[in-house]
């Protein structure tokens, strides 16, 4: 994204609880959040061309740890989202170990059955999960000393500024050498290592990054929803990401948080307006952009600045 | 003269197929080195065992006096050995430059962190003088799967010369090409400075015999012939299996 269209996105995002009334912050929260899910979904898909149905998991796994830790001692912001970040990480290099050996549609099957079991996992094991009646949480403190936020303006702008951060530092790890080499064994793993590269281990830091990305953002979604249950690490959850950044543009971390406004605002907002039936309608917007935007959204702008050039 | 590289009694089958069969074969350092034979010889599958995408199922393989028989692929690019692909294999979702950069920046490749300015441009500066060596300078921001099917041949090259390699394994780069970009590519490799050793698989026998100072004939999967060019010209058996 060229600098004037960033900075003006997060002018935008900034001002937005002056501008839009709650009900729009607390989606525009959520897009936030689920972003940060589908840029970790697109590090993986778009970026290193492993299709995952499985990041729902770390997600969901993030969000559970941010919950307990907040019942626990106390919802400290900072303290969730890099415990959540940490688990995330953890799990995401030891399933890793056996997901990053497989490729394409086998690589898609183990992510699916991780995200899976997980979910069993949630439901099942009441002491710690409440099952599925979920474990609710606290409003969150961002960092010691402040008090909590309850308005949904507040935990907005909470959001946003982890958003940001993570989103940076995202973008500058695509931009690094490492994403180049990422892009590279999308392209062609067999010369990639041809090159000098354990493309393995490569694969597997890429997936410990997502499952880190994937933790934190479920810490986020704690702060928002403050309560968490096994659909949150549903399949569902997995397929609206992959969804958002195949809508967005495979490889474009903006085009995956420009998807996944697409798809929150089409399903609750819109969807909302129409008795339930936002799933049908995001179903026709999907089968819509696949038409006409072959490359999601950031194609599609791509496209617009090379016809103006 | 010191081998490079140092083959001995190295096998490798596929099911019943003996692809490389018991091949002892030494490339000296600095050598122009050409491997022909007809289609099915083992002159690719030499090429996999040599840079590790396939392990020999007996023999080894040493290459600057080291046993590299057991290292895996990568490890043997970056002691030297780099390659260049029958099929282009080239990333064409990437630009001209990226493909090349990729190869010349491995040294930092898991850096997580964008490189600054001075490095970046200094990475840039190497990869445009393999991409000018080749002929594809201008053509850096260019996407890879917009180029031609000559110009695919010749970035192939660059990547592999980018990184300053001790052993080029170069498979049939004039392959498809026409004449005057198969005279450019002659010149370009005649004009490698001697410290790059190159293996060459090539059918074109012009391009061989006016380029190689040894040539080493393979027929399936066993070395036929090693000698000089007109050694292996008069050479009877030779004659009967490829030359005609």
């Amino acid at each position: 994204m060229k600098p004037l269209a960033g900075g003006a996105a997060v002018v935008g995002l900034v001002a937005a609880p002056w501008i839009a009334g709650d009900y729009v912050i607390s989606l525009l929260a959520k897009v936030l959040v689920l972003g940060l899910l589908a840029m970790s979904v697109n590090l993986l898909t778009g970026v290193a061309g492993l299709p995952t149905l499985g990041q729902a998991a770390y997600f969901g796994m993030g969000a559970y740890a941010a919950a307990l830790a907040a019942r626990g001692f106390g919802a400290v912001g900072v303290v969730q989202v890099l415990l959540a970040g940490a688990i995330g990480a953890a799990v995401a290099a030891l399933t890793g170990l056996v997901v990053v050996r497989a490729r394409g549609v086998a690589f898609l099957m183990l992510t699916l059955a991780i995200s899976e079991l997980a979910f069993s996992a949630a439901q099942q094991w009441r002491p710690v999960t409440g099952g599925s009646d979920g474990r609710a949480a606290p409003p969150v403190v961002p960092v010691w000393g402040l008090p909590e936020l309850r308005l949904d303006g507040l935990v907005y702008l909470w959001v946003l500024a982890v958003f940001l951060v993570l989103f940076g530092l995202v973008a500058a790890v695509v931009r690094a050498p490492f994403g180049l080499v990422l892009r590279g064994v999308r392209d062609n793993e067999a010369r990639l290592r041809a090159a000098g590269y354990p493309v393995g281990r490569y694969l597997l830091g890429a997936y410990t990054l997502a499952g880190a990305l994937a933790g934190m953002a479920g810490a986020l979604w704690v702060s928002t929803q403050r309560y968490v249950s096994p659909s949150d690490l549903g399949f569902t959850v997995s397929a609206l990401a992959l969804i958002a950044v195949v809508l967005g543009g495979l490889g474009s971390m903006w085009g995956a948080v420009a998807g996944t406004a697409l798809v929150v605002f089409t399903r609750d907002l819109v969807g909302g307006q129409l008795s339930g039936r936002g799933l049908l309608l995001l179903g026709a917007v999907f089968v819509l952009a696949v038409y006409l935007l072959p490359r999601g959204l950031a194609g599609a702008v791509r496209a617009l600045r090379w016809r103006r050039a | 003269m010191t081998p490079l590289l140092e083959l001995d009694g190295v096998s490798r089958r596929f099911g019943e197929l003996r692809a490389v069969d018991e091949v002892t074969l030494t490339v000296a350092d600095g050598a122009r080195h050409a491997l022909i034979g007809p289609n099915g010889a083992g002159k690719s599958t030499l090429f996999n065992l040599v840079g590790g995408a396939l392990r020999p199922g007996t023999g080894t393989i040493r290459f600057a006096a080291h046993d590299i028989t057991a290292l895996p692929e990568w490890r043997r690019a970056r002691l030297g050995i780099a390659r260049t692909f029958q099929h282009s294999s080239l990333l064409l979702g990437c630009t001209v430059l990226d493909n090349v950069l990729v190869g010349v920046q491995r040294d930092v490749g898991a850096r997580l962190w964008p490189l600054g300015r001075s490095r970046r441009r200094a990475l840039a500066v190497r990869c445009r003088e393999a991409l000018a060596a080749v002929g594809l300078a201008g053509r850096e921001t260019h996407a890879a799967g917009a180029l031609s099917h000559g110009e695919r041949r010749q970035l192939e090259l660059a990547m592999a010369l980018a990184t300053a390699p001790r052993l080029l394994l170069v498979d049939e780069p004039a392959a498809g090409m026409s004449p005057a970009e198969t005279a450019r590519l002659t010149t370009l490799l005649a004009d490698l400075p001697r410290e790059v050793t190159v293996l060459l698989i090539e059918h074109d026998l012009d391009v061989v015999f006016g380029f190689a100072d040894t040539v080493s004939v393979l027929h399936l999967g066993r070395v036929l012939a090693t000698g000089t060019p007109d050694e292996v010209r008069a050479h009877r058996q030779v004659r009967e299996a490829y030359l005609g």
